[in-house]
């Protein structure tokens, strides 16, 4: 056989991508997540590959599952999921740790300090504690590709799933990385037949009870390990302080204490206590500089040695160099570059604060346009129109996490809630977990009006496939699942469809559904996301200025091509409205709700 | 202190801070790639940094560009960005205090209004008023026709490439490499738009007779 030859070269890889590269490189076979920011771009990536299976499961735990059987049956398995999601398919994974893996097997936790796009910023460290089972965590892209490949070896040599925990600013930012591509592809050989293993493999009770002494036996051993693991690294320098820090945090310390001396942790679970011990013994001052919890910090203090850590630098919000520099210097430690303490002066113009709203032509307009008139109670879900919570719209009453929309819209009735309520829920996020909500409220003899806003993608991440668009993550075509006909075959016999930009229609289908009062109800609101190959730009709309009196109802739709003129009305005194052609998709929806009949719209051989 | 001390010299020597701020949909985190490949092709460690998802819609975006001989953190800091690249207009007042003093700001001549102005919370500041803002940090503010260039050649998502033509006038990597950087990140029917709008924004940073 001849050698295969091998290219390096160097590549800027966000750590999403480089994640995608160093599981590729590892051999994986099988790959699933549910879309999460800030996890999304990982599997996208993957799907790139020959010789990867890559899917986008319904939800976490079925990523999970999924990846755990691929395991089992012997080729390596990836699932990836933002930090969230790991609470879902926790269930598996806190049992996944009593079975150890077949081949291996690396869970992808990507974390949102500051919760740029997340409803918590809950630090999933904690998760390889609780499960007992090793964490790894990059600070940077080429990091972040050697890591996963290494998760790999690991979770095969200790029996063990293995987490790589991202963050954000990890999974988002780009940095270079050392590539290197053989020219031949690689070579697939077909797995072999099932090992049968029941004892390890089937978690009934008495096998339950047999696998928890291993799991102990084994951290242990993984804590020994972590003494020797490449990936924990001390760079001597200035022994006035040293800095134990991980991930992106290692990279602000790097700045800020630059000299001085730095155990980096790539792995932060199970310590390297002795490595640790030794550190400490060599140094002045010992700080840890972490995101979010004090992790590692309070299993030094429970070594019993003295730090500075989260007293200085918060668990709250993501760190930056700022934060981490703002900290040494409350510290009283030496800092490179002390003069860039953050300014306190506040700024000497007001600038308008720019919150996030519905795109032009958004399917989730009318809807909420609706909701505001109607004067509805509203359980909202994650997605795109938990913007609906801002103004001009401000209606959403409650949101906590996938799928509770409808759960926590039945308890509010059934507790005897005297308000109209509605739950708001997309297409993907009813996929996900929203339906056994349903299924629990017309079983209960609930009376919830569900809204189903199926806007034919996952939009908020992106814009993924999911099981009612009838696309996969390889860009097969596959079965849709038909929304309408699942909610009736579950048993609602009032179902409405409406097309999300009829404001009238919508307006109508809710009221409607919410007067019935005995019995569940669900509109199902169709609607392209404008991000979707089935979303199509209409000639714009434009106001006539000698009709339009500056009322500003159409502000009230929330769309960020409506803007005020500089025209004052003679009348009103108030700003006539006025459409930016670059940004209107012409969806009509302010047309239909002008009182004066202002707007029309401009056919295309005017355009 | 002495190594402190050298550390400090090499960073503050080597390392340039480029944020590339606007409004979601702009094609901020295009432009920002763009810049970060330069960055690598053109000799130096670069690093970007955005974030993704919820602000994304409609709101504001800003993404950081690290060129420097080993560049740790992904983002600067307040006060020490070198090139602040604006999109939009109130985007380059809002993001100023990241600006070091006397560094170099770009604004492209162009307004969206949030909402929080559309529904009358707030007032769309004038160009004198955030000009003004700027210009107590630095004295380098140029602003650019970036969306008038843009519409003239025919396509107004060609404004980003337009504002870096002018940000190469100021770096030392030569604009061929520049050019072959924007041609593998765009698609391939916009491929010459694009290199004539890159070529516009040079020469709309050439001193005028």
């Amino acid at each position: 056989m001849p050698k295969t030859k091998v290219r390096t070269a160097q590549r800027l890889l966000s750590g999403n991508e480089a994640i995608a590269l160093g599981a590729w490189e590892a051999g994986v076979r099988y790959a699933a997540a549910y879309p999460g920011t800030p996890s999304t771009e990982i599997l996208p990536a993957l799907a790139q590959y020959a010789g990867v299976r890559a899917e986008w499961a319904s939800n976490e735990k079925v990523a999970l599952d999924s990846a755990v059987g691929a395991s089992f049956a012997g080729g390596r398995a990836l699932a990836a999921m933002k930090h969230v999601g790991v609470n879902v398919a926790s269930d598996s994974l806190m049992t996944l740790s009593y079975t150890g893996v077949g081949a291996g097997l690396v869970l992808v936790s990507a974390d949102d300090p500051g919760a740029f796009s997340s409803q918590n910023e809950q630090d999933n460290r904690h998760y390889a504690r609780f499960g007992k089972f090793p964490c790894l965590d990059p600070s940077d892209s080429q990091e972040a590709k050697d890591f996963t490949r290494m998760a790999f070896d690991l979770s095969e040599q200790f029996d063990t799933p293995v987490m790589l925990r991202s963050t954000t600013r990890l999974s988002h930012s780009k940095g270079a990385v050392e590539i290197s591509m053989p020219d031949a592809p690689r070579e697939i050989t077909p797995l072999p037949p099932f090992e049968r293993h029941p004892r390890k493999y089937v978690m009934i009770p008495a096998h339950a009870r047999l696998r928890h002494p291993e799991v102990e036996k084994r951290i242990q051993a993984i804590a020994e390990y972590a003494e020797t693991c490449p990936f924990n690294q001390v760079e001597w320098g200035d022994r006035r302080i040293g800095v134990i820090s991980c991930g992106v945090a290692y990279q602000y310390a790097r700045e800020v204490f630059a000299g001085f001396s730095f155990l980096k942790l790539g792995m932060t679970y199970p310590l390297p206590q002795g490595m640790i011990r030794d550190f400490a013994a060599e140094v002045e001052t010992l700080v840890v500089i972490e995101e979010l919890d004090p992790f590692i910090e309070e299993q030094v203090r429970a070594m019993g040695l003295t730090v500075i850590g989260k007293q200085f630098f918060p668990a709250t919000g993501e760190l930056t160099l700022g934060r981490v520099r703002e900290g040494a210097i409350q510290a009283g430690l030496p800092v490179v570059r002390p003069e860039l303490q953050p300014e306190t002066d506040s700024p000497a113009l007001t600038i308008p604060p720019r919150p996030p709203a519905m795109c032009p032509g958004c399917p989730h307009r009318a809807v909420y346009f609706a909701l505001r008139k109607l004067n509805m109670l509203v359980s909202g879900d994650i997605g795109c129109y938990a913007i609906g919570v801002l103004p001009p719209f401000e209606k959403t009453d409650m949101l906590i996490s996938m799928g509770a929309s409808i759960g926590m819209a039945h308890g509010a009735k059934q507790a005897g809630s005297p308000d109209k309520i509605v739950a708001t829920i997309g297409d993907s996020t009813l996929f996900h977990a929203g339906l056994p909500e349903l299924a629990s409220t017309i079983y209960n003899n609930g009376a919830v009006c569900t809204l189903i806003l199926d806007n034919g993608t996952t939009a908020m991440t992106g814009g993924q496939d999911n099981p009612a668009t009838g696309v996969t993550l390889q860009g097969e075509s596959t079965q849709a699942i038909d929304i309408e006909a699942t909610v009736r075959a579950m048993g609602v016999q009032d179902v409405w469809a409406v097309d999300a930009l009829d404001v009238k229609g919508v307006e109508q289908a809710i009221k409607e559904a919410t007067a019935i009062e005995d019995r569940p109800t669900v509109v199902v609101v169709n609607g392209a996301c404008v991000f979707t190959p089935q979303f199509h730009r209409r000639p714009v709309v434009e106001v006539d200025p000698d009709v339009c009196n500056g009322c500003g109802f159409c502000f009230r739709v929330g769309c960020p091509a409506i803007l005020k003129s500089t025209e004052i009305d003679a009348k009103t005194k108030r700003p006539k409205a006025q459409i930016d052609p670059l940004l209107c998709t012409g969806c009509t929806v302010c047309l239909q709700v002008c009182p004066r009949n202002a707007m029309y719209q401009v056919h295309e051989e005017e355009a | 202190m002495d190594t402190v001390k050298t550390m400090q010299a090499m960073q503050a020597m080597k390392t340039i801070n480029f944020l590339l701020v606007g409004v979601g949909g702009q094609g901020i985190l295009t432009a920002s790639d763009i810049v970060a490949e330069v960055g690598l092709q053109g000799g130096y460690d670069a690093k970007k940094s955005e974030v993704h998802g919820f602000s994304q819609r409609g709101g504001v975006v800003e993404s950081h560009v690290r060129w420097g001989k080993q560049v740790a953190a992904p983002t600067a800091e307040k006060g020490t960005v070198d090139f602040l690249v604006a999109t939009e207009m109130l985007e380059a007042a809002r993001w100023i205090e990241w600006l070091r003093p006397g560094g170099t700001v770009l604004i492209n001549e162009q307004h969206i209004a949030p909402m929080s102005v559309t529904v009358g919370d707030a007032t769309y500041p004038s160009n004198e008023e955030i000009l003004a803002v700027v210009q107590a940090h630095t004295d380098d503010v140029s602003t650019i026709p970036g969306l008038a260039t843009a519409e003239r050649l025919g396509n107004t998502r060609l404004a980003n490439t337009v504002l870096i033509g002018v940000l190469s006038t100021r770096l030392d990597v030569p604009p061929e490499t520049w050019v072959s950087v924007i041609e593998q990140r765009v698609p391939p029917k916009y491929t010459d738009l694009n290199r004539q709008a890159f070529w516009e924004g040079r020469r709309l940073s050439e001193p005028r007779p």
